[in-house]
């Protein structure tokens, strides 16, 4: 009987050493020296927000984090609801043009911006050549590349994450709402929208999360101007070692994330209890 | 479909910024200019071939290979059983566990990299191509029990009781009955698992050395000092692998299965 009632923890346990040894507890080792200098301390976080320079990483990581979000609910709503009322045989082709770049490299993907924005990229030379243009305009390493680059290298999450939802959005709720007298886009403003605000959210979660700690984009598309959060942490763990530093920000990314995950998760309880009221 | 024009124009605009990038590679990849050019000037085949006489290039992609494919199976040797365990038991703290086993996703990949490196490298001066095969296993870990454990959840429980009934021991129900019946889900996190282990730069980026260098890692470390079309000719190769994967995907599991 207590070989019965063991077994279960015994089949966990090799997943869970593994976890602890080589996740947790190499997490503990990099972010405890951080609050022990002699004594327990905060100075290190303390000394990292009054930083000027510090912060306007941390606002930059935060502001390039929220504009690829709101742009990939814009673009991607109307794109998930189109696909989910696709035929059948087209809904296959519209998910695998969705799908490719997912699976993709992220590097190949911020490659290809490279080729777009760079000086003597698509974008200028035929700016250039149409005669618009006289001097290249500087698109690449800059806060635009890497958002565009972030709307790029996450839009597909979003859509893939509404369509899931949008799916089951029966298509008679719109007719019935037009049949009420609503124009399409207002029935779709006031029914689609309201409906997909789950897919939006945990879209939103990935995508908010995703760039607030991406390392190729900014890498790739920032240069030494753009420093966002994770090239910050890979350029004082390398670069100026100061790995304390670097560990500084780790748990920052880390608590971010949660935050964010976090403050998500309860604008979306505190929307299904409205919806809860009205019903 | 009823027809809306509006709708349509806007999603094909999505769509072609979704696919657009990807063929602009495609056909600077051709190009005959040592740097890369569009519209391209002249058509050769010659990076093509330049990709694969490159041998930092040819050794970092069988590492991802290799480091994608060992750490997919580990995962899937130490996730199927505790997903099958907290799918069917009552275990302590079930949820929580749960969580446990997926917040690899939590922590940024940079962080989990870094922290890798520092712990089982720097401290216990592991190899570094050890500490790259834990961090890659963290990578798949969780998606072997979020996809592993809905499908054990949405199989019938009762085929079990009856395979024990039937003398079966639990060991045997379990590799007899429960493993044949759940290949779709092993199999659709094993493509999940190795794709994201094989595409993913940010848990490397610190736990690369000399010969030990994954494929998108080098990759990146050459975009960052040339500009000459053998980088497109790459990306195409690996485009190329991505379409032969969703292939695989669609004909076997279809694709909605992995999204």
């Amino acid at each position: 009987m207590t070989q019965q009632r063991r077994l279960p923890y015994i089949i966990l346990a090799p997943g869970m050493i593994l976890l602890i040894v080589f996740l947790v507890l190499p997490l503990v080792s990099i972010i405890f020296p951080t609050f022990f200098d002699g004594g327990f301390t905060l100075t290190h976080y303390i000394s990292f927000f009054m930083d000027e320079y510090n912060m306007s990483i941390f606002w930059r990581t935060i502001r390039i984090s929220l504009i690829a979000t709101l742009f990939c609910v814009f673009l991607g709503v109307p794109t998930a609801y189109y696909i989910s009322q696709s035929p059948k045989k087209w809904r296959g082709l519209l998910m695998s043009i969705t799908l490719f770049p997912l699976l993709t490299n992220s590097v190949v993907r911020s490659f290809a911006w490279i080729t777009i924005l760079g000086q003597s990229g698509i974008i200028n030379t035929t700016l250039k050549n149409i005669g618009l243009i006289s001097k290249p305009l500087t698109l690449l390493y800059t806060e635009f590349s890497i958002t565009v680059g972030s709307v790029y290298l996450f839009l597909p999450l979003m859509v893939i994450t509404l369509v899931g939802i949008l799916e089951n959005i029966d298509s008679e709720i719109m007719e019935a709402a037009e049949t009420l007298g609503a124009n399409r886009f207002i029935a779709f403003m006031k029914v689609i929208l309201p409906l997909s605000v789950p897919g939006i959210i945990v879209g939103s979660i990935l995508v908010f999360t995703g760039s607030l700690t991406a390392y190729t984009t900014p890498q790739l598309l920032g240069g030494n101007r753009n420093i966002m959060l994770a090239t910050f942490l890979y350029q004082n763990a390398t670069a100026l070692g100061n790995w304390k530093g670097a560990s500084v920000i780790a748990l920052i990314m880390i608590a971010a994330t949660v935050i964010v995950m976090k403050l998500f998760d309860w604008v979306a309880k505190r929307m299904d209890k409205r919806g809860e009221a009205s019903a | 479909m009823r027809k809306n024009a509006g709708l349509q124009i806007f999603a094909w605009i999505v769509f072609a910024f979704l696919i657009v990038p990807l063929i602009i590679i495609v056909v600077t990849s051709f190009g005959t200019n040592s740097t890369i050019q569009f519209p391209i000037k002249g058509f050769t085949f010659d990076w093509y071939g330049k990709v694969f006489n490159n041998e930092s290039f040819m050794n970092s992609f069988y590492l991802s290979l290799e480091i994608a494919f060992i750490a997919t199976v580990l995962a899937l040797v130490v996730g199927i059983p505790a997903a099958y365990s907290l799918a069917r038991h009552k275990v302590f703290g079930r949820n929580w566990i749960k969580s446990f086993f997926l917040s690899p996703t939590i922590v940024p990949g940079l962080v989990v990299g870094y922290a890798v490196y520092q712990f089982i490298v720097i401290q216990f001066q592991f190899p570094i191509f050890q500490g790259l095969l834990l961090g890659h296993f963290l990578i798949c870990i969780p998606y072997v029990i979020r996809v592993v454990g809905s499908t054990i959840e949405q199989l019938d429980f009762s085929i079990e009781e009856v395979s024990w009934t039937l003398g079966c021991t639990k060991l045997q129900t379990f590799i007899k009955v429960v493993l044949p019946n759940i290949t779709s889900g092993i199999f659709a996190s094993f493509m999940l698992a190795f794709i994201n282990s094989f595409n993913n730069i940010p848990v490397s980026q610190f736990l690369s050395g000399p010969g030990v260098t994954m494929l998108p890692t080098n990759l990146m470390n050459y975009i960052e000092y040339n500009y000459d079309p053998s980088v497109s000719a790459l990306s195409v190769v690996l485009m190329l692998g991505t379409i032969v994967l969703m292939f695989i995907i669609e004909k076997t599991l279809g694709l909605t299965s992995i999204s």
